[in-house]
């Protein structure tokens, strides 16, 4: 075959651009069959009515789930707060001279980031059995802060950490030169440019923690304690209808959608100071 | 007694021996210049003075006081020492006045009101008063290098260190960092410079240290190192430094 022969070869054939116009056509079309299979098949008046049934939205709102709304705050807030003050405590014993505080935290980190969250909200629903006489202030936040904020604090240690590693070393060179103590130079220089270079993972922990807080219902509180998923699950199991678990889920992405956006935002910005 | 002496001070990095024993003095008052070519240990050695690189044999004395030693107060010993690094390194995070205070409150305990009428006496030194509510990442690298100025001044420091302040300047801005320099060598400050900037070296020095491979070649008044060295490596130096185009003849 000679080289013109090749080039007549290659152009009976599809260029590249038509080769991508068929595969957007044939994907376009898959998507119109199941579009019009769904629309012809599917009981709509059925998933209406299980789902998303107004009276029952109505009545989610009446019987309690702004309370439900509230408690997800607060239970995700107060663990927030935990997970930070120990994921801090952490980053520091892992960067620590001293050894043992170095292993302490590392094990600390690789357990509960292994472990599924649900098995830690497993364990503190036991506890009560285990230790009748063992009382955890502020019930049920206490329980509920505890539980989330030391599966938070292993996740946020790792984060932290990576922004204490992040700060170049002459801004500690010029703290130390300044006549600051480490501890100082820590407080002052350090810590406050980590926090800003791991705002945005931050706020993505926080999202996973709105999440998480749903875990809740494991430990087994009382109906005036439900947060969104445990207040929407019971009310769904009475009325026999899903539309209470829809509109928790509806709460969820209430806090989660502007979480995502602060995020996004903090990373442009972040990316525009460098 | 001298405010900075320095016995027999040996640094290595690994297997690479930086500096090969230093004996060196800077007197009260001094200006002192510290040339010779990368990697000749200058900036090393002006690291070992307030300790930031810890010299594996030596001592180091600052006002007669062994800041080598374990048991000496090496915050206390800093405070006295002024630091000015190539790269500025000033606090992102914080204003240029704040750069100015956060030692001071921090480390001397002094008040507020006090600290902030120190680091403004000290800005408008350096010709920056109008800058301070600004951010160091507003600033140009000149004016970033002044504020670092003004930083380590706030401390009142007995001397000041400056690690290649103009290194990382475009050359246009070299010239207000130098003028600062100059101006501060006029009031009496003990300064120790390590610099590639041999105009200034030969106008402020009293005197000039050479140093090649880590150790001192030869030192003494800028005319005599800078104008008529004695050794052949501080020739070999200045030639390239001075006249940086110039091609050596092939014998």
């Amino acid at each position: 075959m000679t080289v013109s022969d090749a080039v007549v070869e290659k152009r009976r054939g599809l260029s590249p651009r038509q080769r991508a116009q068929r595969s957007r056509g044939i994907q376009y079309a898959v998507l119109i069959v199941i579009v019009v299979v769904a629309a012809f098949t599917a009981n709509w008046g059925q998933i209406a009515s299980v789902f998303f049934k107004p009276e029952f939205v109505k009545s989610a709102f009446t019987s309690g789930l702004p309370g439900a709304f509230l408690k997800t705050i607060e239970y995700t807030a107060g663990a927030f707060v935990i997970g930070l003050l120990g994921g801090t405590l952490l980053a520091l014993m892992r960067l620590s001279r001293v050894a043992p505080y170095r292993w302490f935290a590392t094990a600390y980190i690789e357990f509960f980031r292994g472990l599924p969250a649900i098995v830690v909200f497993v364990a503190f629903s036991l506890l009560p059995l285990a230790f009748a006489d063992l009382v955890i202030p502020l019930d049920p936040y206490g329980t509920v802060w505890l539980a989330l904020g030391i599966v938070a604090a292993a996740y946020m240690a790792e984060v932290i950490r990576a922004g204490i590693q992040a700060v170049p070393k002459g801004q500690i060179e010029a703290a130390r030169s300044l006549g600051m103590p480490a501890g100082v130079a820590t407080r002052k220089i350090v810590l406050p440019q980590a926090f800003r270079i791991v705002l945005p993972p931050l706020a993505n922990d926080l999202i996973l923690l709105v999440k998480d807080s749903s875990l809740v219902f494991i430990i087994g509180t009382s109906a005036a304690a439900y947060e969104l998923t445990g207040f929407g699950r019971d009310l769904a199991n009475t009325e026999s209808n899903l539309t209470p678990l829809v509109t928790a889920g509806f709460c969820y992405l209430v806090i989660t959608l502007p979480l995502g956006l602060l995020v996004r935002w903090l990373e442009a910005k972040a990316a525009r100071a460098h | 007694m001298a405010l900075v002496e320095i016995k027999n001070l040996h640094k290595s990095f690994g297997s690479n021996h930086v500096l090969r024993g230093i004996d060196f003095t800077v007197e009260q008052g001094e200006v002192v210049c510290v040339i010779g070519p990368s990697g000749s240990g200058k900036s090393t050695l002006l690291r070992c003075v307030n300790l930031l690189e810890v010299p594996e044999v030596g001592e180091v004395f600052v006002r007669g006081e062994d800041i080598t030693d374990r048991d000496c107060h090496l915050d206390a010993a800093r405070q006295q020492i002024g630091m000015v690094f190539q790269q500025f390194n000033l606090f992102p995070h914080l204003s240029v006045l704040a750069n100015c205070t956060v030692a001071q409150t921090s480390v001397l305990k002094r008040g507020k009101a006090e600290a902030e009428q120190i680091a403004r006496a000290n800005l408008d030194r350096v010709g920056l008063n109008e800058k301070v509510t600004a951010y160091p990442m507003q600033l140009s690298g000149g004016q970033q290098q002044r504020v670092a100025i003004a930083r380590a001044l706030s401390m009142d420091p007995a001397l000041m260190l400056f690690d290649e302040p103009t290194s990382a300047l475009d050359p246009e801005l070299v010239g207000d960092v130098l003028t600062v320099m100059r101006k501060l060598a006029l009031d009496g400050m003990t300064m120790l410079v390590v610099t590639h900037e041999m105009a200034f070296a030969r106008e402020v020095a009293d005197r000039v240290v050479f140093m090649d491979a880590g150790v001192i070649v030869e030192q003494g008044p800028p005319a005599e190192v800078i104008g008529n060295p004695k050794e052949e490596r501080t020739r070999t130096f200045l030639r390239r430094v001075l006249d940086p185009t110039h091609v050596e003849p092939t014998p």
